[in-house]
């Protein structure tokens, strides 16, 4: 029932919710046709996008899919993966499962709490971390299991703590892309003057970057993506705002990348680049969207 | 029509109803707090637990969701329900012992002590509120919300729903409530003040658009005159 402390929400969570953008939160929706059966993957999008649900999202997701406030509510708190209120920038889940826990989880987490000074279940002050706790990851034999922004850690002892921690703010990512053999560089160049686009003197992930010309409303500057192929990364010299498509253009010909092909998921154009050695790569230019071809030859 | 054995006698029901009305309809009395009629079934209090079956395959069910079937051997009041019914109702209590639907019940069923912690909750879970707005009144302002013991009645985000309407319907079923009235302060609670006849909201102007429950409500009624 309604309680008499109906909490008022604070100045914080008054600017968090103005930068909710309800264009994405509706383009999500729409991705789903505005099914109700697809409530908990609309829901799952959206945390996904902002780290957590905000208030104005639950709304808009009830308005459109004409599922009732109190049910849109009661789904995202009855999982715990949802989560209402704003996390940090890095998310720390440590296994609380019975085996984790006779394997000595709870002084892996009391670690956790000292180095941050927070309790579990809380974001320290600067937003950097959000440390909570997780009933069983289904990893036992490897406990006590901890979580890191997606990268699982395995028979985690206190002293490794402050090491884990480190690495989750240099980002683990980084160090990972060079042990996967799955991700390999690639060298492009411009399908209308076929000169390379690969630029030796701006590097990303430790390898040459790619260089193009992106224009987007009327303004125009370099943007640099990553080679390895499976890696997002880039740099870009104006900021481009999410969900906006740009076009792409040759930085040595200005002839734009021009393809016959629409984006399988946003149906934003695609942007083809040649391969050397022979083969087609086609990204996406929409940024956020991570959709890409690799056609070999 | 169904044929089944209620307690021993031979009875014929309605296709489609439960055994909880088939029980009612004969005169056993059933105790339930979740159960209502108007609601959908739930079954989520238990106290209308009865035995089905015969010998080492009989069970026991909640009869307020249970259909009747043809054949059937129901008992309402064996040594086995009691027994259930009992132990049901002293975890109530102990969850809600200020609550004085579950006090008399406990009462009637010979529960003279409490074995239990108390808890002092104010809610059972029963959800004959959140039905009572969903199907009655069309709101849908109240809803479950949490899971496990964090699971809780209420409305999002604990704050005034826009479709309540504060027509007090969800006091008025509600089996241990202890949401009071706030009278004059609509924005934190639902007012029911029209439950008795002297209420304090009916000089108030902001309660003159009010759909409530209690409508045609004597009190309303004695100010518009």
């Amino acid at each position: 029932m309604i309680r008499d402390t109906a909490a008022l929400p604070n100045e914080e969570d008054v600017c968090l919710q103005e930068s909710v953008d309800s264009k994405a939160i509706l383009r999500i929706i729409e991705s789903h046709n505005g099914e109700l059966g697809g409530l908990i993957a609309i829901l799952e999008e959206i945390q996904a996008e902002y780290g957590y649900l905000p208030e104005k999202s639950l709304r808009i997701v009830s308005d459109k899919t004409g599922c009732s406030m109190v049910d849109v509510y009661g789904v995202a708190t009855f999982y715990r993966s949802f989560s209402l209120k704003p996390r940090g920038k890095h998310l720390i889940l440590v296994c609380l499962g019975t085996a984790c826990h006779v394997r000595g989880a709870p002084r892996v987490i009391e670690e956790f709490e000292r180095q941050l000074g927070i309790k579990a279940g809380q974001t320290t002050e600067d937003k950097e971390f959000t440390l909570d706790t997780v009933n069983c990851l289904g990893a036992c034999a490897l406990g006590p299991v901890v979580v890191i922004d997606g990268h699982y850690f395995s028979k985690v002892r206190k002293s490794r703590v402050s090491q884990l921690l480190e690495g989750a703010q240099n980002g683990f990512g980084k160090l990972q892309i060079e042990k996967d053999k799955r991700i390999f560089p690639l060298h492009v160049s411009c399908p209308h003057c076929n000169r390379s686009l690969n630029d030796e003197t701006f590097t990303i992930d430790g390898q040459p970057s790619i260089r193009v010309t992106i224009s987007s409303d009327h303004k125009q500057g370099w943007l640099r993506l990553s080679c390895l192929y499976g890696s997002y990364n880039f740099a870009s010299e104006f900021d481009v705002s999410t969900e906006t498509a740009v076009s792409f253009l040759c930085p040595h010909c200005g002839v734009e990348f021009t393809s016959t092909l629409d984006c399988s998921v946003c149906a934003a154009p695609m942007v083809p680049m040649l391969v050397d050695g022979g083969g087609i790569v086609q990204i996406c230019s929409r940024r956020g969207c991570k959709n890409h071809m690799l056609d070999l030859i | 029509m169904i044929t089944l054995k209620i307690n021993g006698l031979n009875v014929s029901v309605e296709k489609g109803s439960t055994l909880l009305e088939a029980a009612r309809f004969l005169g056993f009395p059933i105790p339930t707090l979740c159960h209502m009629d108007g609601l959908s079934p739930y079954g989520a209090c238990r106290l209308c637990v009865v035995e089905i079956g015969e010998g080492p395959k009989a069970k026991l069910v909640s009869s307020c969701t249970y259909p009747a079937e043809e054949g059937l051997t129901v008992r309402t009041a064996s040594e086995r329900v009691l027994r259930a019914r009992k132990m049901i109702l002293e975890l109530l209590l102990a969850s809600c012992p200020q609550s004085k639907i579950i006090q008399d019940l406990a009462s009637a069923h010979g529960i003279r002590r409490q074995r239990f912690k108390q808890e002092h909750e104010d809610c059972i879970l029963c959800g004959l509120c959140v039905r009572m707005c969903e199907e009655q009144m069309m709101a849908k302002a109240i809803g479950f919300r949490g899971r496990g013991e964090k699971r809780s009645i209420g409305t999002p985000f604990d704050i005034k729903s826009d479709v309540c309407r504060l027509c007090g319907g969800c006091i008025y079923v509600c089996p241990a409530c202890q949401l009071r009235c706030t009278y004059t302060e609509p924005e934190k609670a639902i007012c029911g003040g029209c439950a008795n006849l002297s209420p304090p909201c009916v000089d108030k102007e902001q309660f003159n658009d009010m759909m409530c429950y209690m409508s045609p409500c004597v009190a309303c009624e004695i100010k518009k005159d």
